[in-house]
């Protein structure tokens, strides 16, 4: 049994002022059907993304809302959590209900509405991804977490202050041709460095967006995939644990479940991380990208740094990595940035994508990441149906 | 068997904020300020120290000297006219954060700036009667002085801690105490800052008790000014102990080792506690030592202690005054502001 | 906003002990230390058997940050420092430097000193606990 991508959809990414997390989600499912082409009364279950809506908004029970706000009471709706992966893991139960055989037409989704909140409190709230008691009750950040982690790169690795200003510049200059970014505009590395720190050696700059937003993908069977002219083919899926507290790993400059995942998604899909056409990876802070790109063996480890500055990255380089933006220019609403990766992959593959086309990409890779790192999942997708 | 104090300890805070900063601020001659007071600078809480903190720390000092199981401490007595909470025991934290279990008797104490020897005679009542092996007194203080007034310039945060029990470093030869209803200084339920009878504050209050007490304690144990190597009395400022000193026939060098408030000003509670533990890191076995403290509203407790051999090898078990006094930051008035929440944010 | 679970009393009061005092445990089967404590090892799984440690308190800075821009409840701390830290015994813990915020490095040595955590608020409770120092 084979699953196919056929519709995929997402919403600016923005400070959506005037628009609620049910107006968001609802946007993002209709226009993954319209994209489809597939009517919303034949989806017959929704698994949604979402992180913490009962704390930026004080809604819970939120995938009930979301088929009643977009009509397709009575549908199972369940929602999947694993902090900023959470809509990986809703792409992934999708998956495994059409693989069990109990659907053929499923709908994966992810959203986030995070500005209803002033910034500390949104800042404390993402902070319920790392752990309560040892690391969020000292006042701890994710900017914080990250800038351990990347002092502790710097220190092992040689990694430099610039080649992670050099990431963002790299997602910076692809997203000014992304219409559904939130900041479209090219960023210097001298820009970087001289932009605020906010927890050393991490600045403005480095961090990704609190950003409102949503993305829906549409998954079929094999069986019904056959009526679509372009399917995207699910080649692999991986998903790993780590101790949910940074201090508890025994390295912190390589996320392990990334490693693991990674290799039960190449597995699957019988690749090498050279095959891989482009990337779309969880670049939060600018040093996770830098981190991801060791831990796909896109290069050896420590070397992630190098890779960046000797421009391999780049949309035309030799491993285009977030060559729609990345989640510093596209935006980060936590709970839906899985399934807006899984889209933008899918975008690439069809070779539909326009001025954000990677050349030739046959196979494609997404790595949403939870937390520091507790949660890691990849998704490889092809062109081509595998045999 | 002898009782007395059997591990001793201070804490002091390491920021700082000099008479000269506070002057600026209000266009005051600091000059005169300095002369008047005799006062440098003084020690400030950072923004997570407390009367709680500074206590803890200052405990942990003297375990560290007694060199005791924290289990047997059967009471612990907190004086301080800075309790974070108003209602809810400092003690408890204390005794908790340093494991002396449930079966301790806690309570906190409030009599200006004379709660800590108030808690310390406590304990020693306790001792001798047989009821508890060892005690906690603690006097400790983040104290308040409203901005633009004289007390500014002197209201400091410090604190110091003894284990009362047998087996001493410094025997407690006597204690006593001069009390009366004398109003020079108060802080109403709720009020920010305390007010005062500036220059009440003086005769009939500070000098009438200290002197009292001193000599009430000294004619009891039938002892005379030379027969003590030290002697501390409560700082509120550098001019009024050296006035009392002299009035009792004490000269300048036997109080000038515990003579800390030129360096870290007026802990309250803490005053006259750190200028013991001062004087206990330099003294001999054989010295004798007279402490007399001070509460507004009013009242002096004087304690005469003889040095044992102990204090030799239990000294060096913990920080001493002299490495918090050197251990110092001094910031201006608007992190001074800051950090004692004169600024509404 | 103030986060509930922040004004949560018995959440901090069932781990007053690891925060007061360092208290964590150690594995008996395979000698392993935790801080915090677990109730199970995860190397010896149910042949494990678990009792409270002490730890000493003494450590050494792994890596660090100065956090600038905080969450709710510890706007009034920032900057502050904030290191993992290798404790002696073995188990590594996150924790806030006090003091000269600028001497903070990789590698210092540290031990802890009792604080203030963070306060509920002017009229909520005070949470109190151990941050580190860097020993001299």
């Amino acid at each position: 049994m084979r699953v196919a991508v056929v519709g995929v959809g997402q919403t600016k990414f923005d400070e959506h002022w005037e628009k609620s997390l049910r107006d968001l989600s609802t946007e993002a499912g209709a226009i993954a059907l319209r994209d489809s082409g597939i009517d919303g009364k034949d989806i017959q279950s929704l698994y949604i993304g979402n992180m913490s809506a009962g704390r930026f908004i004080g809604q819970e029970h939120l995938a009930a809302l979301a088929v009643d706000q977009a009509g397709l009471i009575p549908i199972p709706a369940t929602r999947c959590e694993a902090a900023c992966a959470s809509s990986a893991l809703a792409f992934r139960e999708a998956y495994f209900s059409i693989l069990s055989g109990e659907y053929d037409i499923v709908m994966a989704a992810g959203a986030e509405k995070m500005t209803d909140l002033k910034g500390t409190d949104a800042i404390a709230t993402l902070m319920g991804a790392g752990d309560q008691e040892w690391e969020s009750a000292i006042g701890l950040t994710f900017a914080g977490l990250y800038a351990l982690i990347a002092r502790d790169h710097m220190q092992k690795y040689g990694t430099t202050r610039e080649q992670m200003a050099m990431v963002s510049v790299n997602n910076h200059r692809n997203g000014v041709l992304n219409p559904l970014a939130q900041f479209p505009a090219e960023i210097t590395v001298e820009k970087v460095l001289k932009s605020p720190l906010i927890s050393d050696p991490l600045r403005l700059l480095d961090c990704s967006p609190i950003t409102d937003g949503a993305a829906a993908v549409i998954l079929v069977s094999e069986k019904i995939a056959k009526r679509f002219e372009n399917p995207i083919w699910i080649l692999g899926s991986g998903q790993a644990s780590d101790t949910l507290a940074l201090h508890h790993r025994k390295s912190m400059t390589e996320l392990v479940a990334t490693k693991v995942a990674a290799k039960k998604a190449y597995e699957q899909a019988g690749l090498k991380p050279k095959n891989i056409d482009l990337a779309e990876v969880h670049d939060c802070f600018s040093i996770n990208e830098i981190i991801a790109i060791e831990d796909l063996g896109f290069c050896d480890k420590g070397k992630g740094g190098k890779f960046v500055e000797d421009g391999k990255i780049a949309r035309d380089g030799e491993k285009p990595i977030n060559p729609t933006g990345g989640l510093k220019s596209i935006g980060h609403p936590v709970g839906a940035t899985g399934v807006r990766q899984i889209a933008d992959v899918v975008k690439q593959l069809r070779g539909e994508y326009g001025n954000l086309q990677v050349k030739d990409a046959r196979f494609g890779l997404a790595l949403n990441i939870g937390g520091s790192g507790a949660t890691s999942v990849v998704n490889i997708f092809g062109r081509d149906k595998p045999k | 068997m002898d009782i007395g104090i059997v591990g001793y300890g201070c804490y002091i805070p390491r920021l700082r904020i000099s008479v000269e900063e506070i002057a600026r601020v209000w266009g005051a001659d600091a000059e005169s300020y300095k002369k008047g007071l005799i006062v440098e600078e003084k020690a400030v809480p950072d923004m997570d120290e407390d009367t709680v903190t500074i206590s803890v720390e200052a405990a942990k000092n003297a375990l560290l000297r007694a060199g005791i199981d924290p289990e047997k401490i059967g009471s612990v007595y907190v004086g301080s006219e800075s309790h974070p909470y108003a209602v809810k025991p400092s003690g408890t934290v204390v005794a908790e954060a340093l494991g002396i279990g449930s079966n301790v008797m806690i309570a906190d104490f409030e009599f200006a700036c004379k709660a800590g020897t108030a808690a310390m005679q406590c304990c020693y009542g306790l001792v001798k009667a047989g009821e508890i092996e060892y005690g906690l007194a603690i006097g400790a203080d983040t104290s308040q002085g409203r901005p633009g007034d004289a007390l500014e310039y002197t209201a400091a945060a410090a604190g110091a801690a003894f284990i009362i029990g047998k087996d001493p470093l410094a025997k407690l030869e006597g204690t006593c105490s001069f009390t009366t209803d004398t109003s020079d200084f108060w802080r109403r339920e709720g009020a920010d800052y305390p007010s005062h009878g500036a220059r009440f504050t003086g005769k009939p209050a500070y000098f009438k008790h200290v002197t009292s007490a001193s000599k009430m304690l000294m004619d009891k144990l039938s002892l005379k000014p030379a027969d003590f190597k030290y002697a501390v009395f409560h700082m509120p400022n550098g001019k009024f102990p050296l006035t009392a000193s002299k009035m009792l026939g004490f000269s300048k060098e036997q109080i000038e080792n515990g003579f800390v408030v030129n360096k870290i000003g007026n802990p309250y509670s803490g005053s006259s506690p750190v200028g013991l533990c001062a004087t206990l890191d330099v003294a001999q076995p054989g010295d004798r030592i007279l402490m007399t403290s001070y509460g507004s509203g009013a009242g002096s407790d004087s304690f005469s202690f003889m040095v044992t051999d102990k204090i030799l090898e239990r000294r060096e078990k913990a920080k001493k005054t002299q490495d918090y006094i050197k251990n110092k930051q001094n910031i201006d008035y608007g992190v001074y502001v800051k950090l004692r929440r004169k600024l509404r944010v | 906003m103030r986060m509930p679970h922040k004004s949560s009393v018995p959440l901090f009061w069932r781990l007053k002990d690891s925060k007061y005092r360092l208290i964590g445990s150690r594995c008996t089967t395979c000698k392993e230390v935790f801080f915090p404590k677990k109730n199970l090892c995860p190397v010896c799984r149910r042949r494990g058997s678990i009792e409270d440690m002490q730890f000493n308190g003494n450590g050494r800075i792994v890596s660090y940050t100065i956090v600038r821009v905080p969450p709710e409840g510890f706007e009034k701390y920032a900057p502050y420092a904030v290191a993992v830290i290798d404790l002696e015994e073995g188990a590594r813990v996150s924790g806030q430097v006090v003091g000269n915020i600028t001497k903070v490095r990789t590698g210092k040595q540290v031990r802890t000193v009792f604080r203030k955590i963070h306060e509920d608020g002017s009229d909520g409770l005070i949470n109190y606990g151990l941050k580190w120092e860097i020993a001299e």
